[in-house]
């Protein structure tokens, strides 16, 4: 059990928080990581916040039962402080790594925690520089690779590249290759 | 060769059905089955199977398809969940009458009212007197080997009846997980040719399905109650055959940490997954508890059911879908039939250890792994002759 790493990702609906979880397992699986990765099914709504999990274990992950207290915390939009509480059930060594322009001691100060490891990325301003769309899961992913050390940048891009290729048109795709080069250089910790 | 590969768990059932590559899937899409059908419907467009895809106009329909193509000759395979099972009711009972080996995955969903897409087992409970051969799925590992393993059952000479392959639905349908893949010719080689037992196109002129009255009809069912007795072997070889060729072997249950155990837990469908991480924790810490996995729930396996569960001094059993209006609901009253009266001598003789019964996870309620040890917990105080609710709830407010 010591050896999984649980992750819980709050987004909006529309935000791509599935999504990222998914790309995120993609990336991580390798040859022998095992993985488990599911979105919380509730009325599904623009807009509303939304929840997503990523189990990773070097063992077969057995368990079907929600994730309660996450090693990681990923939140993509800087609006669900305020809606949910996205601290809930974490342990003191958690993980944050937040969307947000103001700088880790700013949100730790909202999130009303001195513990575990804070990092901020402005990914929405990112996304429209890149992307040009106001989506930030793949910003948020070379947050989370430059944060954790849990998966390689580049190993990211290439899973990116080759899950969006066939959806996204060519620019689209240099802008998401872009969006986390940038999310890997700008991420503050705190 | 296989590839370890991450998938949903509807996309493994597609994917088993496009490496069975059967004759004809007849199919109304339903949540939270859906992707089954629509990925299937891609690889029918994309040419990747030879497979008649029948998209039909409800599942009433989908099944009456199936049993019209299996009765010509052809492998049918199918798939559904909650209010279309409930909408095939009536044909279910013709397809296992007609020992029509059709194969069908279910992702398990509450029935309506109120209306409820997530898991409980009510929808296949609901089916469980039709004839058909219930397999539950643990992961979505055993989704994928059950669905090659079902087309051997069902269609084994011997055995000639629908299966259905149950598997929880959203916590397993809409969840990724690593599953090692096999190839066409894999699981070509194992499936084998079909050899239909009857078929409507040879010319040869036969009746299926006529009127059959007082004069006959008791004699048929009870003909048909015989082919039950065939199938346990049949899913033992098939399980331990499937084991040699790839590395994982199946039976009808499966016994966790049993051996020395106080106390069993007794489950079906993923919950089974959770409860084998509550019970290595709680054997770390001197709990001596295991757990009794029923992968097949028709036919009941009871002597192994009465084999394992004789050996502890008391039972926990995780329902999931209720019997109104029954005392007890329905995994605790097959286990409870099985462990007592087990001579036709009239004695009431059989292992007298405390059986309780907790329903949980209705329409999708989390079990999480503090209430499935609390339940534990609970049994193991039963064992040692506290009382307690015989018939009670798991995380009901």
């Amino acid at each position: 059990m010591a050896q999984m790493t649980e992750i819980r990702w709050h987004g909006r609906g529309g935000q791509g928080a599935k999504t990222a979880a998914y790309l995120l397992a993609e990336a991580v699986m390798g040859d022998d990581a095992y993985i488990q990765a599911f979105p919380e099914y509730g009325p599904e709504r623009m807009g509303a916040p939304v929840r997503a999990f990523v189990r990773i274990s070097k063992t077969p992950i057995r368990m079907h039962c929600p994730v309660l207290s996450p090693d990681i915390v990923v939140v993509l939009d800087p609006t669900l402080m305020k809606a949910v509480d996205v601290t809930e059930g974490v342990p003191e060594d958690a993980v944050f790594i937040i969307n947000s322009t103001e700088g880790p001691a700013e949100v730790r100060q909202q999130l009303g925690i001195n513990t575990g490891r804070v990092y901020t990325v402005p990914a929405l301003k990112i996304a429209m520089e890149t992307i040009k769309r106001p989506i930030p899961n793949t910003v948020m992913l070379g947050a989370f690779a430059k944060a954790t050390g849990l998966l390689d940048v580049d190993a990211l891009k290439e899973r990116v590249r080759a899950q969006l290729g066939s959806k996204l048109r060519p620019d689209v795709i240099q802008g998401n290759m872009d969006a986390i080069d940038r999310a890997a250089q700008e991420v503050q910790e705190g | 060769m296989s590839e370890r590969i991450l998938i949903e768990g509807n996309e493994a059932v597609a994917l088993a059905l496009k490496l069975i590559d059967p004759d004809v899937v007849a199919a109304y899409p339903i949540t939270p089955a859906t992707e089954v059908v629509q990925k299937f419907a891609e690889y029918v467009a994309d040419g990747e199977v030879v497979t008649e895809f029948v998209a039909v106009e409800s599942e009433h329909s989908a099944m009456s398809a199936c049993i019209g193509a299996s009765t010509a000759g052809g492998r049918v395979m199918t798939a559904t969940s909650s209010q279309g099972l409930g909408l095939m009711w009536e044909m279910l009972y013709i397809a296992a009458s007609l020992r029509r080996p059709i194969t069908m995955a279910v992702a398990n969903r509450a029935l309506s009212g109120n209306i409820n897409i997530h898991c409980d087992h009510s929808d296949t409970m609901g089916a469980r007197d039709a004839g058909w051969i219930h397999l539950f799925s643990e992961n979505t590992q055993e989704i994928f080997d059950n669905m090659i393993q079902a087309v051997r059952i069902a269609e084994h000479p011997d055995v000639r009846l629908p299966v259905m392959v149950c598997y929880d639905g959203f916590v397993i349908s809409h969840a990724r997980e690593v599953i090692e893949s096999l190839s066409k010719e894999e699981v070509q080689s194992f499936v084998g040719k079909h050899k239909a037992s009857l078929s409507l196109l040879d010319l040869e002129p036969k009746t299926v399905g006529p009127l059959d009255l007082q004069d006959y009809y008791f004699e048929h069912k009870r003909s048909q109650a015989e082919a039950y007795k065939a199938v346990p072997g049949v899913i033992e070889a098939v399980g331990q055959e499937f084991g040699k060729a790839f590395g994982r072997s199946y039976a009808q249950v499966e016994e966790y940490n049993m051996d020395g155990a106080e106390v069993a837990l007794v489950a079906l469908g993923s919950t089974n997954g959770t409860i084998k991480d509550v019970v290595d924790g709680m054997n770390e810490s001197g709990k001596k508890v295991g757990l009794l996995k029923i992968r097949a729930f028709r036919p009941f396996p009871a002597e192994l059911v009465r084999a394992s569960l004789s050996k502890v001094k008391a039972v926990g059993v995780f329902d999931r879908s209720m019997t109104f209006g029954g005392w007890g609901n329905p995994l605790f009253t097959e286990i409870r039939s099985a462990m007592y009266g087990t001579s036709g001598n009239g004695c009431c003789c059989g292992p007298c250890i405390p059986i309780l019964d907790r329903v949980y996870g209705l329409g999708g309620r989390e079990i999480s792994m503090a209430e499935i040890e609390q339940y534990a917990d609970e049994v193991l105080a039963v064992a040692k002759g506290e009382q307690v609710e015989l018939i009670d709830y798991i995380g009901v407010r």
